[in-house]
């Protein structure tokens, strides 16, 4: 299955990376060879085989609910690029 | 052309839990903005999230409260999508192996029993919390205090007919989750949300219409209103051929109708995954047991044991088991008053309307159960009259104080006594002569005109029965 530059650019779009032409063409390119790449696994019988859910078998890993310290704010918004009273400052997203 | 709605209903709940769903975080509300976060609820690189026993447990306890079925094995999945409220750029939800499913609640509508059906229940983290007033126009502002807080999200099958029945199914859902003590399920702090799907139909077609969804209601009565909101649009639309589009759209409470929503939100397209940070869970028969058999008592079923323990009507049955709380109260005052029908009387009048005026919750009712019953035996006893009472209990909401109390420093024992009653009917025969001649003269109604002058005179505080009998017996001889 080929893939179209306008399904590369819906996947960019989402990811929120923006292509120029060039990149367009070479990630489209490199897509199909990955896709075509994994979907040899289609060619292997797995009619055996239980779904994989997770690679390690672990299963019910829990904390208790108890109730720690958290950050303090100043330093919880020490990586914030706009904050404003103890607030992440974002640009607006509603109209 | 008659229509239908096709009405189903999207809740989350917040989970009264102390810590968050995968992090140590206290998970109170109304802390100061960004004081309860750490690297794990802010998405940092390099941080693990672990699940809270409590949360899971919590989960499948509600779930069989709803009558769902429990998967064996759950895990955990990635909800992608960018928006500022959410740290990590993913929601860790439930996909394709989610805690439950297929599951009911029996509602009440209009006397008779409607099963709507629950398609599915599972465990997710909140998102933080957004405003967007604040000191800069063109700016957003970010709290993560609720980020990681543990939602349970409860999807109903599309069954439901009628905006009041939306009303009536979510009632039922809250007094259940409320008997469960699993949330504090309080809309207006946010920790019980609902949005609504509403498309319509012509009335016996099975194919269904395009559907738009519903967001912003902060009450019961809001999504209720929305509804209907919206069944009338849809309606119009239709009579109209005007074509229904697919959208969101947010109910404006001020200006009761629904607008729709302009976000920069991108078309949906979470592309979910397994969630590789968390292994998956494996729920025992055993563990599923146990906690089925500690389940509390569910409304329906205190209905149906306070229906025939205590003659109560299903209308007084349906009002006293509407609120865990009330229902509790009731009992405790059952235990040392056996006159039922005089207690339910009390508490769906006069107690009901203290505890709404101040707008208290029954539990914290500052008249306790036995108070209220002291009460009404002294009532009984005649010590006071009804109406009496009713202020009794109004001065016992204000002060805290006993009925005793209250009685002895106001003076507003009865007056029984018959020397002190006889005293004060000769007094008012004296004063009344007219009235007495037409008594005398064949008018029945005469007699309750006296006797009115005879209660103002002891300043309400007679003894009606007793004065009453002298009063007759004085009026044969007089
Ligand atoms: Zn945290």
């Amino acid at each position: 299955m080929a893939i179209s530059k306008e399904q590369v650019n819906y996947t960019a779009n989402l990811a929120r990376i923006e292509l120029t032409e060039d990149e367009l063409n070479i990630l489209s390119r490199h897509l199909d060879d990955i896709i075509k790449f994994i979907d040899k696994l289609k060619d292997i019988d797995i009619k055996e085989v239980a779904p994989c859910s997770h690679v390690i078998p672990i299963r019910n890993v829990f904390r208790e609910d108890k109730a720690h310290k958290s950050l303090d704010v100043k330093d919880a918004l020490q990586n914030a690029p706009a904050k404003e009273n103890n607030f992440f400052k974002v640009p607006k997203v509603i109209e | 052309m008659n229509y239908e709605p096709v009405i189903g209903l999207e809740v989350h709940v917040q989970l009264k839990t102390e810590s968050k769903i995968f992090c140590g975080c206290p998970a109170k509300f109304g802390a100061g903005p960004n004081t309860q976060t750490c690297p794990v609820c802010l998405g940092l690189p390099g941080t693990l999230p672990v699940l809270n026993k409590k949360v899971l447990e919590y989960g499948v306890k509600t779930a069989l409260a709803l009558n769902c079925s429990i998967q064996p094995f759950i895990k955990f999945d990635r909800k992608n999508y960018f928006y500022p409220d959410l740290p990590k750029n993913y929601q860790i939800s439930q996909y394709d192996l989610p805690l439950s499913y297929k599951g009911y609640i029996d509602i009440n509508t209009d006397g008779s029993i409607r099963r709507i059906g629950i398609t599915r229940l599972h465990l997710e983290e909140d998102a933080g919390k957004l405003l967007h007033e604040g000191s800069d126009a063109a700016s957003s502002y970010v709290d993560f205090n609720r980020t990681g807080i543990p939602l349970l999200e409860i999807v109903s099958e599309p069954d439901i007919n009628s905006p009041q029945e939306a009303y009536e199914y979510l009632t039922s859902l809250k007094a259940i989750l409320k008997y469960l003590d699993i949330s504090d399920c309080d809309m207006e702090k946010g920790s019980l949300r609902c949005d609504a799907n509403i498309s319509i139909r012509p009335k016996g077609e099975k194919k269904l219409g395009t559907k738009t969804e519903l967001k912003n209601m902060n009450s019961f009565k809001a999504v209720r209103s929305a509804l209907e909101f919206e069944l009338i649009r849809q309606t119009k639309a239709k009579e109209n051929n005007l074509k229904i589009t697919q959208e969101t759209l947010l109910w404006d409470e001020k200006m009761q109708k629904t607008i729709t929503m302009r976000t920069k939100e991108e078309a949906h397209d979470y592309r979910y995954f397994p969630e590789p940070d968390l292994v998956p869970f494996v729920i025992e028969e055993k563990d599923i047991l146990s906690i089925k058999n500690n389940l509390p008592e569910l409304p329906r079923q205190k209905y149906s044991r306070l229906l025939a323990s205590y003659e109560l009507s299903e209308y007084e049955a349906n009002i006293l088991t509407s609120d865990k709380n009330l229902a509790e109260y009731f009992e405790i005052g059952a235990q040392i008053y056996k006159n039922y029908k005089n207690l339910t009387n009390w508490m769906l009048g006069a107690f009901l309307s203290e505890l709404n005026n101040r707008k208290i919750a029954p539990e914290n009712s500052p008249v306790a159960a036995r108070d209220l019953i002291n009460l009404l035996k002294i009532t009984d006893e005649g010590k006071i009259n009804n109406l009496t009472a009713k202020a009794v209990l109004t001065e016992m909401f204000n002060s805290g104080k006993s009925a005793d109390v209250i009685i002895k420093d106001k003076n507003l024992a009865q007056i029984s006594d018959k020397g002190m009653l006889s005293k004060i009917i000769d007094e008012t025969i004296k004063e009344n002569p007219s009235p007495v001649s037409d008594y005398k003269n064949g008018k029945e109604n005469a007699l309750m005109f006296i006797m009115g002058q005879a209660m103002k005179k002891a300043k309400g505080k007679a003894n009606p029965k007793i004065i009453n009998e002298l009063l007759k017996e004085r009026m044969k001889n007089a």
